[in-house]
């Protein structure tokens, strides 16, 4: 069990880095249409060095995705279809073939469609990555860690082009940044590390492996270097709980982990301290609170001083004149009292210095 | 080819995928006009969920099986809009998100089946993913043709306020149409066409069955109704000619898959679409006119 959370720590961890950027640039379904792609890569490398294992087959997946990437924008530019029409069309297209490449020549070969298409952290650990003679641990693990590592890197070199390219394309090409190239840079990005994550989680799943974890933590900041950190923190946590959930319950790991990051994300969603449900919830209420209470005062202050004073400020009755429910009224004049707007003077409401101030302050 | 046809199997699955690419068609007009295309692929991946907890549920009748993969779909691309206009996340985040988790959620519902069911086999459930055409039956046929003229029905109904909605939603709007409501309609009328031909050409291929008539009905016309009708008889011959093509190509010691086939077929349509496209607009603006 440890080894396959390391696996899934490490996958987790390396999609969550250009997960960001997807998220950010919305680009998510362009990393959908990459990772179906990859199939392609991988039976096309196969076929020239004709050895499962060779990482041939690692750098042939990783080019099908840009080449992918490439295909969706170069239709764009025709004008004749939008970008999701672009995407529904270039993957399932090159999908086929690659299925049916597989399906025609590859039938007794290692190249189990199945596990290509679903991946298995359960047995990615079961190859070891050595280089030179040397054990470096299990391939499923290293492989990504190594991908992670090399994202962080590179993200930290290029922190500065990469947020201004992000958030402001036009003025990046201004200032000489060429955010094409940054653009093509993060997706061989993308797509190094959908190829190791491959083994591990397939390629429908790693999307949740890009998209949620940044996705929840967007919820959380406004900060890009935070959102990194925070990323790769919810995304080793779903990790690490889902594997063991998965042995727990005896069933794919893969999946378990994908359905942890929803419930995180869902639980974001919910809790997140300003943009939550609740919060939202919250401030809602207190506005429409507040909004209750400033009334309470502006009609008082509206009769001060008039001969209506008398009927308009008597605390039986009051409600008649607000058009509210007897509770709600005896509720917004008790808060008011609490807060020191108002005192009660005899059968008459007053109002206080403070409450008077706040009646001219929303008048005007 | 004549004789090939003659075969009752090829003939009712040849015309299972054409009423299913027909069904596609028509129906994902609609989606691609809205920029919504990526809805099948979606959706097509959330299903399994229903599917799986269908089945765990002992559900064994393909009718019912298929209505868990249709409330799945429509669940995930019901959060999907509710996460979008609750500002949680865009669209594309939202899509791709759902998409993943719940194909997650299926696939961990799926490996408990297989553990705790004694009777469950596999075999049902890979038809889902990959697709298998050439077990689709006659019934099979008469549902798919159900299925596209009750669409058919309710489209034709609210054509109106659908033509309003694809092209200009806040005008719709201020005309006082629900335009919520229609917007889940269409939502509903994507997901029945999808999960009812996921068991022909499988997830990833019925996403491509919604988008690439769409695109190439697109080229040729520019009215919404004359594209549906376009759009599914594209659909319909990729279908038809897609069945016909993997039998052609099957050998004795092979066999051809029959989804992968129908989506190249569909894409050559869109090629030569997009091809006649470009050389009109080069026929109407020569070089050094500005286009």
């Amino acid at each position: 069990m440890i080894d396959t959370m390391l696996v899934m720590a490490a996958v987790a961890a390396a999609c969550a880095v250009p997960g960001v950027f997807l998220v950010l640039r919305k680009m998510v379904l362009v990393g959908d249409a990459m990772s179906h792609v990859l199939l392609l890569g991988i039976v096309l490398a196969f076929f020239v060095v004709r050895d499962p294992a060779s990482p041939a087959l690692f750098f042939g997946a990783a080019i099908a995705g840009v080449v992918t990437v490439a295909l969706v924008e170069l239709l764009q530019r025709t004008r004749l279809l939008k970008e999701d029409a672009a995407i529904g069309l270039v993957f399932p297209a090159l999908f086929s073939i690659g299925t049916l490449l597989a399906s025609m020549y590859l039938r007794n070969t290692h190249l189990d469609v199945d596990r290509v298409l679903l991946g298995s952290a359960e047995l990615a650990y079961l190859d070891r990555f050595t280089i030179a003679g040397r054990d470096l641990g299990p391939r499923g693990f290293a492989v990504p860690a190594f991908v992670f590592l090399a994202t962080v890197i590179l993200v930290a070199v290029a922190y500065k082009e990469l947020k201004l390219v992000t958030f402001d394309p036009g003025l990046a090409a201004m200032l000489g940044f060429k955010p094409a190239f940054v653009h093509y840079a993060l997706m061989l990005g993308v797509s190094l590390t959908t190829v190791a994550a491959f083994d591990a989680v397939g390629p429908v799943l790693v999307l949740a492996f890009f998209a949620v974890p940044p996705a929840a933590a967007r919820l959380l900041t406004n900060r890009l270097s935070i959102l990194l950190v925070l990323s790769v923190a919810i995304a080793v946590s779903a990790a690490l709980a889902g594997t063991w959930l998965a042995f727990r319950l005896d069933i794919t790991t893969a999946g378990t982990v994908c359905t942890v990051l929803g419930t995180f994300f869902a639980l974001t969603v919910l809790l997140a301290p300003e943009r939550g449900l609740i919060a939202e919830l919250l401030r809602r209420r207190r506005l429409i609170r507040e909004l209750h209470g400033t009334l309470l005062l502006v009609h008082l202050h509206r009769h001060e001083g008039t001969p209506a004073e008398a009927e308009e400020s008597r605390r039986d009755g009051l409600e008649a004149h607000l058009n509210w429910s007897r509770e709600q009224t005896d509720r917004v004049s008790r808060r008011a009292q609490a807060e020191g707007w108002i005192v009660a003077l005899g059968d008459f409401w007053k109002l206080t210095e403070a409450g008077r101030d706040r009646a001219k302050a929303a008048g005007t | 080819m004549i004789g090939l046809f003659d075969e009752p199997a090829v003939r009712t699955v040849a015309l299972g995928t054409a009423a299913i690419g027909a069904l596609a068609g028509f129906i994902g007009t609609f989606a691609v006009v809205r920029r919504q295309s990526l809805l099948g692929d979606a959706i097509s991946h959330a299903a399994l969920p229903g599917l799986a907890l269908a089945f765990l549920l002992g559900a064994r009748s393909p009718i019912v099986l298929i209505a868990g993969a249709a409330v799945a779909g429509w669940i995930a691309i019901a959060l999907v809009a509710g996460l979008v206009r609750g500002r949680h996340a865009s669209f594309d985040t939202a899509l791709g998100g759902a998409l993943a988790v719940f194909f997650g959620i299926g696939l961990a519902l799926l490996t408990a089946i297989q553990k705790h069911i004694p009777d469950a086999t596999r075999h049902g459930l890979d038809r889902y993913l990959f697709g298998q055409a050439a077990i689709m039956d006659e019934t099979d046929v008469r549902v798919v043709a159900a299925v596209g003229l009750i669409s058919l029905g309710i489209v034709l109904a609210l054509w109106k306020p659908i033509q309003l909605l694809c092209f200009d939603p806040d005008f719709a709007a201020v005309q006082g149409w629900p335009i919520r409501r229609l917007d889940a309609l269409l939502a509903a009328l994507v997901v029945v066409a999808t999960v009812t031909g996921l068991q022909a050409v499988g997830v990833v291929l019925m996403s491509s069955l919604l988008v690439a008539p769409a695109v190439a009905a697109r080229q040729w016309l520019n009215r919404l109704g004359p594209m549906a009708a376009l759009a599914a008889a594209f659909g319909g011959i990729a279908g038809f000619a897609g069945t016909i093509g993997s039998h052609l190509l099957s050998k004795d010691n092979r066999t051809v898959p029959t989804g992968p086939v129908i989506v190249l077929v569909a894409t050559a349509l869109v090629a030569i679409s997009l091809a006649r496209s470009l050389f009109a607009r080069r026929v109407i603006a020569p070089a050094g006119a500005t286009s």
